[in-house]
C-alpha cells in the first residue's frame, strides 16, 4: 500500500522551492521507494541501537589547544557576496 | 604494448631504470585522454599545468635519490567529491560549479607526498547519488567497453579513466558500492577499505557511516600499494581507525590453499545474468582446485539491507547536503528572504536524484516517522553485522558477484529508480556493516562485457581479502582490455 506523504511540509523542511507539479512526481516516486524501504517497518532486531559508527567507535576526542584554522580571505573569496569579513544575506524575515 | 596499459607497478620498474620518465607516462596518458575523452567523458578537470610539474618534480626527486616509494610519478586520477586546494571541485552538481576548495582532503595530501602525479578529477553521479553516473549535472560518462552502455556509478568517471587509459590508478568513492559496481562494469579492479582506515577528511559526504574513498585500478598488487599510501588513522577525522592497520603485502602471493571461503546463497538467482553466475561459479571451481574449503553461507538479512541502505544513506545525505545553502560558497539564486535565498538556491542547483533522496532522508528523520525508519534500519545494520560475524567463525573471506549484472545501456535505468539501486544489490551490505570488499575482473560475457567478482572480508580483515583477491587474479587471467575506438579530430 502506497504510504501517503505531506511532500509539502517535507520540501519546507529541506528547504527546497519545488513547483507544485515537481511536488506530485517527487512524492509518487518517495511513495514507491518507501514502500520497498518500510519493509524494514517488521524487521524484528534488538531494541538497542548502538554507535551508528559501524565498528561501534565512540568520542574520539583532542587536547583542547588552539590550532591554524583555515586561511579567511581564501575562504570568502569563495562567498557569492562577503563585506569587511561577513557573509553578506538577505534578512531573515520579510520587512513590513 | 602503449604505456598506459602498463600497471603502477610495472610503471615504477621501468621509472626507476631510467627507462621512462613520470613526463612521458603523463603524457601517455594525457594522449590517452585527448583520443577519448570525447566518446567517453571520464574527466570533469584535466590539470595538464599541475600534473606537469608534479611530474617533473617526481623525476627531479628520483634523479636526487628521494624515492617516496611506489606511487612516486604515478598519474593517479581523482574523483571530483575529493577537494583539491585551488582546483575546481564541482561534486558533478551545479550548486558547486566554479568551487575551488580553500584546502587539500587528506587523500590528496597523502597523494603529493608520495609524489603522485594529479591527473584531473574525474565525472561522477551528483554528490555520488548513483550507480551509472548518469546523475552528474555535467552529463554522463561512456564504458570504454561499449560507449553505449554506462560505466557505472557512482565513480564512474574514475573507472573509465582507468580502463582506457587516461590515468594508471583512481581514486573514488564508496557508500552502497560506488567503487567495486563500476570496477566490476569496466574490467578493472577497485575496493572499499574497511570504515574509517581512509580519511573522509575533504572527502564531499554523502553517508558518513557509509563512505569510504578507495583505488581503482589494473591489478590487485597496484590496489594493495595505493590503499597503503592513502590510508592511516588522520586527527581530522573523527570517525578515523587509531589502531594498528593490517599488513597488506606479505600475504598477496601466498594462495589459497588452507583457506575458507564462503559463498553467500542469497547474492544468486533471480536478476542475475546466467554469464556472471557462470564467471563466479567457475572461479570458485578453481579456487577450490588451489586448495581453499568452500562452504555455503547464509546471510538471510542481506534481503532487507538494501531497504534499510535506501533509508539510512538518504537520511544522512539529507543532512550533509543541508550546508549548500547559497550563503558561503557555490550557487546563490535569489531571495527575499535567507530561506527563500536558500530554498531556490537548493532548488536550483541539485539535480533530480539528489533533490529525490533528500526528500527522502528528510521524511525519513522527521518527527513520527524516525524511529519506524531511521531507527528500524540501524537495527537492520546491527542485525546484519551480527550475521557477518556468524559467517566469519566459520568461513576466512566471503566471495559473490559485484553486480548481478554486466554494464546496461545508457538511459536503460533512468527513469526507474528502484531498478538502478537493485544493481547495488551485492555490494552494499558492506557498506552497511564497515567491512572492506574488493571486485577483481575475471572474465567477458558473450557481448564483450567485464563482470567482476567480489572478495569480502570482516573489518580490518584486508590482509585475507588481499591475499583471496590476488589468486582470483592469477586464476582468471583477465589480460583483456577495451579496444577504443579512435576519435577523428
Amino acid at each position: 500500500m502506497p504510504i501517503d506523504i505531506d511532500i509539502a511540509h517535507v520540501a519546507r523542511l529541506a528547504r527546497l522551492a519545488l513547483s507544485d507539479a515537481e511536488l506530485e512526481v517527487y512524492k509518487s516516486q518517495l511513495g514507491d521507494i518507501l514502500d520497498h524501504a518500510a519493509r524494514v517497518q517488521s524487521f524484528e532486531g534488538e531494541p538497542q541501537i548502538d554507535s551508528a559508527h559501524p565498528l561501534g567507535f565512540v568520542n574520539a576526542f583532542r587536547e583542547d589547544e588552539t590550532r591554524p584554522s583555515l586561511d579567511r580571505a581564501e575562504i570568502l573569496a569563495q562567498a557569492p557576496a562577503s563585506e569587511n569579513g561577513y557573509f553578506v544575506v538577505p534578512p531573515a524575515m520579510e520587512e513590513q | 604494448m602503449s604505456l598506459t596499459d602498463l600497471t603502477i607497478v610495472e610503471a615504477g620498474e621501468r621509472l626507476r631504470s631510467g627507462e621512462v620518465s613520470s613526463v612521458e607516462l603523463l603524457e601517455a596518458a594525457l594522449d590517452v585522454a585527448s583520443r577519448t575523452e570525447a566518446q567517453l567523458h571520464a574527466y570533469l578537470t584535466i590539470d595538464r599545468e599541475g600534473a606537469r610539474a608534479a611530474a617533473e618534480a617526481a623525476d627531479a626527486g628520483l634523479a636526487a635519490g628521494d624515492d617516496r616509494g611506489p606511487l612516486l610519478g604515478i598519474p593517479i586520477a581523482l574523483k571530483d567529491n575529493m577537494c583539491t586546494r585551488g582546483l575546481e571541485t564541482t561534486a558533478a552538481s551545479q550548486i558547486l560549479a566554479g568551487y575551488e576548495p580553500p584546502y587539500d582532503a587528506t587523500v590528496v595530501s597523502k597523494l603529493r607526498e608520495a609524489g603522485a602525479v594529479i591527473v584531473g578529477k574525474t565525472n561522477l553521479d551528483e554528490f555520488a547519488m548513483g550507480s551509472s553516473t548518469e546523475n552528474s549535472a555535467y552529463g554522463p560518462s561512456f564504458n570504454p567497453w561499449d560507449i553505449g552502455r554506462v560505466p557505472g556509478g557512482s565513480s564512474g568517471g574514475s573507472a573509465a579513466a582507468v580502463a582506457a587509459g587516461s590515468a594508471y590508478g583512481a581514486l573514488g568513492s564508496d557508500t552502497g558500492g560506488s567503487i567495486r559496481q563500476p570496477a566490476s562494469l569496466t574490467g578493472i579492479v577497485g575496493l572499499k577499505p574497511t570504515y574509517g582506515t581512509v580519511s573522509r577528511y575533504g572527502l564531499i559526504a554523502f553517508a558518513s557511516s557509509l563512505d569510504q574513498i578507495g583505488p581503482l585500478s589494473k591489478s590487485v598488487t597496484d590496489a594493495a600499494l595505493t590503499l597503503e599510501a592513502i590510508w592511516g588513522h588522520d586527527p581530522l577525522d573523527a570517525t578515523s581507525y587509531a589502531g594498528e592497520y593490517p599488513d597488506l603485502m606479505s600475504d598477496l602471493d601466498r594462495g589459497v590453499d588452507g583457506m575458507r571461503i564462503g559463498v553467500v546463497a542469497e547474492m544468486a538467482g533471480e536478476g542475475y545474468e546466467p554469464a556472471v553466475e557462470q564467471a563466479v561459479a567457475g572461479i570458485v571451481e578453481k579456487l577450490s582446485d588451489a586448495g581453499a574449503e568452500i562452504v555455503e553461507v547464509s546471510l538471510p538479512t542481506v534481503d532487507i539491507a538494501l531497504s534499510a541502505y535506501y533509508l539510512v544513506a538518504p537520511a544522512e545525505a539529507s543532512a550533509n547536503l543541508a550546508r549548500f545553502d547559497g550563503i558561503r560558497y557555490g550557487l546563490r539564486a535569489d531571495g527575499v528572504t535567507t530561506e527563500d535565498l536558500m530554498a531556490k538556491t537548493r532548488a536550483e542547483g541539485f539535480g533530480p536524484e539528489v533533490t529525490r533522496r533528500i526528500l527522502l532522508g528528510t521524511y525519513a528523520l522527521s518527527a513520527g516517522y524516525y524511529d519506524a525508519f531511521y531507527g528500524q534500519a540501524q537495527r537492520v545494520r546491527v542485525a546484519l553485522r551480527e550475521e557477518y560475524a556468524t559467517a566469519y567463525g566459520k568461513v576466512d573471506v566471503l566471495v559473490s558477484p559485484t553486480s548481478p549484472t554486466v554494464a546496461f545501456p545508457v538511459g536503460a535505468k533512468v527513469d526507474d529508480p528502484l531498478s538502478m539501486y537493485l544493481t547495488d544489490i551485492c555490494t552494499n551490505p558492506l557498506n552497511l556493516v564497515g567491512h572492506p570488499g574488493i571486485s577483481v575482473p575475471v572474465a567477458l560475457d558473450h557481448q564483450n562485457l567485464p563482470i567482476g567478482f567480489q572478495v569480502m572480508a570482516p573489518a580490518l580483515g584486508e590482509a585475507a581479502m588481499f591475499r583471496a583477491a590476488a589468486e582470483v587474479e592469477r586464476l582468471a587471467r583477465f589480460t583483456a582490455r577495451p579496444e577504443l575506438a579512435e576519435v577523428v579530430t
